[in-house]
């Protein structure tokens, strides 16, 4: 019988171990080709009209003069006469010409009128308080709502009820929220649901979700010691995903069509496009070797990318490319909903945590977006919360790395962090203190806040509020925790050993640059005990096996149990056609750095070319699984946890923040593939720098457009914001045995608390809403009077 | 070819279909485009297109021609006229340095240029530099070094990194990060980065 469990450490010549990325010189060298990069003979380019106001209904749309021109080869009205527009950069008209400038010479022909509407992007002011309860039907938002706020299962079904729904679930949304673990009694509230669609949206810009109350949080208040209300949030950012968004498409004939779709869902992305062409998914070819960046937000084809589906059938099946540019791309392509929340947090006389009370309010588009889980990771026992969700006028809301975690936790944890202050409480004191709130989690948390604080010298430098060195650089630490689930997705792969020694797998994932094509690499290796030379991964093609979507961190483990099945068992195969030329029995054998060996007399022995000579001219294939329950155990698991520590100065006379140092220590079950795993993670950190010092997508509420739909002010940190980065990986044996568990959500989430925190600890106040900016730093200072600080340099 | 050379007028007089002829049958000269020479305010000005006009680019070493609209960037020309994708076109207004290439050995911004203005000059895109078989130093340090992730911004760091430490072998890893402050990275690869120009020259911290 076959052992399926990870090789021990005696078997391990890369799991675990630093390896250098397969891709590595084929992107180092300008020869990766990304789905920008294609160009095949006979391209057309695709161009858009978009809508340069916030919110709009479409009068006329006159193409004439565009369809004249020569080299216009399609042409396609998006949105028809009558049509409403939700946000600037909405699309009106697609075209595809025989050369780029060509087709923006055309869409810029195209005249479309307008009758202009009112619309709403404010979502920073805070939302009235007597906003009525939504009583229309529920979405499927509102439901992720309330699953994402533990909102209680008889509750949710109470709401179905009551409220109806207003779209009809398939069989497929059913077995979706089974395989999540949801009560029976929401599904079958939802199966017996009045179905009430196209209801209109709401008049009001507000509307209150997620009211909730656990105890009794007004008597928890009033016996509370100590107490702080503080108010925090985070902006809408975006993507920014260096290729944009878009795909290549082209008809071979009239009934198949080939994509390269620059995308994190190459399994899933033909049943996504087939429909509305009236094809079947078995007739869409889907491909892609390489994507530049897309952190949640390329799952789907894209309104877009199925425009140049269309206009390429009407060009005769030419492939028609339609890569977004980058002021469309900013608009539309990609938005991280902003979190903002009037936060009241009390604790009893000793430091215990005792109340919480929470309003916030944030946008992810017109229809509202998710509410961040509050409080986060700790469980305080009397809490009141209510989310409101800000419908504005802006390109729609899509996951970003670790959705709703770095808002909860920058709500959640700075709040504690004010509280600390107030009590005089060294705050990682206080987060120990009530550590246990945080559940089955609570132990590993405690170990990775020591060796966090002895990786940044916390006992050493930490001081109460503000840094009273004399002189306008103000320094200060600040911590933040996390968590994420990244259990392995559904995965299937197709491995073959050729005769030649060769082995090839095919598995539809793709590789982000995360290292999906190192850790499989290094898991097969290790599985067969062959040097990984011998290995050679295929991936970016909907014609492998089926493999899931890369999201939520789900990649690494489900990549990696499918392929290392397939590997044992491929192994097991070739062990048993060459037992006999071994004179043993298979079981008896072995395979070692690429020799195959009678465990318990090494001389009888032969290499692995010799042994795969043996297996017959089509060598062995076999299909790899991910779950798999026939084949124990499970491979990967879910939950993984981090602490982390920043160092910041802050010149309290320019407003300018620089982070110094950042310390992150992450338990993440079992690593395959170090060195892009901490790769990874920093990455995580980096994009956190970012977001906190920099990144907004900022607003204009007279025109409702984006004013920075570009790169040179939407900014992103650059090399001279990172300074001092490390991680500790914290894979004691415990977390070994867990399995595979993806770490990509969990680093990206901490920092920017943990900045926002060491910025009030070095200046003395907080400043409440990311990005720390000057222009917040001393906006900050000046209403708290703290800009007296500055004395010390006079 | 120098600046004066550039700017002469070629034959006033001359009609641009002539001087397409003469272009076409003296290969061995470098071909440049034909520009209209107008009198403004008291000097000549070259005045190209707006119709396609035969661009001669000096590529890798090699001589590479192509009919271009003079508002065609060097980017582009590069990425759809020879197919040299290695050059990336990500902010499209010279911010993002996606698109580093060699202009006469100094890093440019190949999407703030127009092809026509790289005519004469010696061009040198990231498939000049090596292939995957046979890395440059600095492709080994970052590759070594994991000082990549999606890789899209990776070969314009490669060729902005190259020049840098070509040109100051000395430099710290301050003057490093603000030497190379004109290249973005959405996924987040600085810290590989300075470890890969640590390697590359030795340099010390501060």
């Amino acid at each position: 019988m076959a052992d399926y469990k990870w090789p021990d450490q005696q078997h391990r010549s890369y799991l675990g171990k630093k390896i250098d990325r397969l891709d590595g010189p084929v992107k180092l060298t300008g020869r990766a080709k990304y789905t920008y990069d294609y160009n095949p003979k006979g391209l057309l380019y695709g161009a858009l009209v978009t809508c340069p106001y916030a919110r709009a209904k479409v009068l006329s749309v006159d193409t004439s003069a565009a369809e004249k021109m020569p080299g216009v080869k399609a042409l396609k009205v998006v949105k028809t006469p009558g049509t409403e527009t939700h946000w600037a950069g909405d699309e009106i008209v697609a075209l595809a010409a025989v050369d780029e400038r060509i087709a923006e010479d055309a869409a810029r022909a195209v005249v479309v009128k307008y009758e202009v509407l009112p619309h709403f992007v404010q979502d920073e002011i805070e939302p009235p308080k007597d906003i009525p309860l939504a009583s229309g039907p529920l979405s499927q938002e509102d439901l992720e709502d309330m699953f994402s706020n533990q909102v209680p299962e008889g509750k949710i079904a109470d709401a179905i009820k009551t409220r109806g729904i207003n779209w009809k679930p398939d069989e497929g949304f059913f077995k979706d929220l089974k395989g999540y673990g949801v009560d029976q009694v929401v599904i079958d509230a939802l199966r017996g649901a009045q179905v009430k669609p196209g209801t209109a949206g709401p008049k009001s810009p507000y509307k209150r979700t997620a009211v909730q109350t656990e105890g009794d949080p007004d008597k928890a208040f009033a016996e509370a010691a100590y107490v702080v209300e503080g108010v925090y949030g985070m902006p809408v950012i975006t993507h920014c995903c260096l290729e944009t968004h878009g795909l290549v498409a082209e008809w071979p004939d009239q009934k198949s069509m080939n994509v390269h779709v620059s995308t994190q869902n190459v399994s899933g992305m033909a049943a996504q496009m087939a429909p509305m062409l009236n094809l079947s998914a078995s007739d869409i070819h889907v491909e892609q070797q390489n994507i530049g960046g897309g952190f949640g937000s390329k799952f789907g084809p894209d309104s877009w990318g199925m425009h140049a589906a269309e206009l390429s059938k009407m060009a005769g099946g030419a492939p028609v490319k339609m890569m977004l540019d980058r002021k469309v791309e900013q608009e539309m392509a990609g938005a991280r909903p902003s979190a903002y929340g009037r936060v009241k947090v009390g604790a009893d006389k000793d430091g215990n945590l005792i109340a919480w009370e929470s309003n916030s309010w944030g946008t992810g588009g017109v229809t509202g977006g998710g509410s961040p889980p509050l409080p986060y990771l700790f469980r305080i026992p009397n809490q009141k919360k209510q989310h409101t969700a800000v419908s504005c006028n802006i390109g729609s809301a899509r996951a970003w790395r670790a959705p709703n975690h770095p808002q909860a936790s920058l709500l959640t944890e700075c709040a504690l962090d004010d509280l600390a202050a107030k009590m005089g409480m060294d705050p990682m004191d206080f987060f120990l203190k009530n550590i246990e709130m945080t559940g089955p989690r609570a132990k590993t948390y405690a170990e990775e806040f020591k060796i966090a604080a002895e990786m940044i010298g916390w006992k050493e430098k930490w001081h109460p509020r503000g840094d009273k060195t004399p002189g306008p650089l103000k320094r200060g630490l600040g911590l933040g925790l996390h968590t994420w689930g990244g259990r392995g997705h559904e995965s299937h792969c197709d491995l073959t050993v050729h005769p030649d020694g060769g082995v090839e797998v095919r598995i539809g994932s793709q590789d982000l640059g995360t290292g999906t094509r190192t850790v499989i690499a290094i898991v097969i290796a290790d599985a067969m005990g062959i040097p990984i030379e011998h290995v050679k991964v295929f991936l970016g093609d909907n014609k492998y096996p089926m493999s899931g979507a890369s999201g939520g961190s789900t990649t690494s483990g489900g990549v990696s149990s499918s392929t290392h099945r397939a590997a044992v068992d491929a192994r097991d195969a070739l062990l048993a056609k060459v037992a006999s030329s071994l004179k043993a029995q298979p079981e008896e054998l072995e395979v070692v750095k690429g020799t195959v060996r009678v465990k318990s007399d090494h001389s009888r022995a032969m290499t692995w070319k010799q042994a795969c000579a043996k297996v017959g001219p089509v060598g062995i294939t076999v299909r790899g699984n991910n779950p798999d329950r026939t084949k124990p155990p499970d491979l990967t698991n879910s939950g993984i946890g981090g602490v982390q520590m920043a160092e910041v100065s802050v010149d309290i006379e320019t407003g300018v923040v620089r982070v110094e140092k950042l310390m992150a220590v992450q338990d993440a079950g079992l690593i395959v593939s170090k060195k892009t795993c901490e790769t990874q993670m920093l990455g995580g950190m980096i994009m956190a720098v970012s977001y906190s010092l920099y990144e907004e997508k900022v607003m204009d509420p007279t025109t409702g457009r984006m004013l920075n739909p570009n790169i040179e002010f939407y900014r992103l940190a650059g090399l001279p914001d990172i300074k001092d980065l490390r991680i500790h990986l914290h894979n004691t044996q415990e977390q070994e045995n867990r399995g595979v568990i993806g770490i990509a959500e969990g680093a990206v989430t901490a920092p920017g608390t943990a900045i926002s925190n060491a910025i009030a600890n070095a200046i003395g106040v907080r400043v409440p809403f990311m990005p720390f900016t000057p222009g917040r730093v001393l906006a900050a200072l000046e209403e708290h009077g703290q800009n007296a600080m500055a004395g010390g340099a006079m | 070819m120098n600046e004066e050379d550039r700017k002469k007028p070629e034959g006033s007089g001359l009609s641009r279909r002539d001087f397409m002829k003469i272009g076409g049958m003296t290969l061995a000269v470098p071909m440049v485009a034909s520009p209209k020479v107008l009198r403004v305010g008291g000097e000549d000005v070259e005045v190209y297109g707006p119709e396609k006009t035969m661009v001669t680019l000096n590529v890798n070493g090699k001589l590479m021609r192509a009919e271009l609209e003079p508002r065609v960037t060097l980017l582009d020309a590069l990425r759809e006229s020879f197919d040299l994708t290695g050059s990336k076109r990500v902010c499209d207004r010279a911010t993002c340095g996606a698109c580093t290439v060699w202009l006469d050995e100094k890093p440019v911004y190949a999407c703030g240029m127009l092809a026509i203005d790289a005519q004469g000059h010696k061009i040198t895109t990231i498939e000049g530099i090596s292939t995957p078989e046979n890395m440059d130093a600095v492709q080994k340090a970052f590759w070594e070094n994991d000082a990549q992730q999606c890789g899209f911004c990776t070969p314009g760091f490669v060729m902005a990194t190259k020049a840098f430490v070509e040109k100051n072998p000395h430099a710290t890893l301050e003057d490093a990060r603000k030497g190379l402050s004109g290249n973005l990275c959405r996924c987040g690869t600085y810290v590989g980065i300075h470890s890969a120009l640590r390697q590359l020259t030795g340099m010390k911290e501060a």
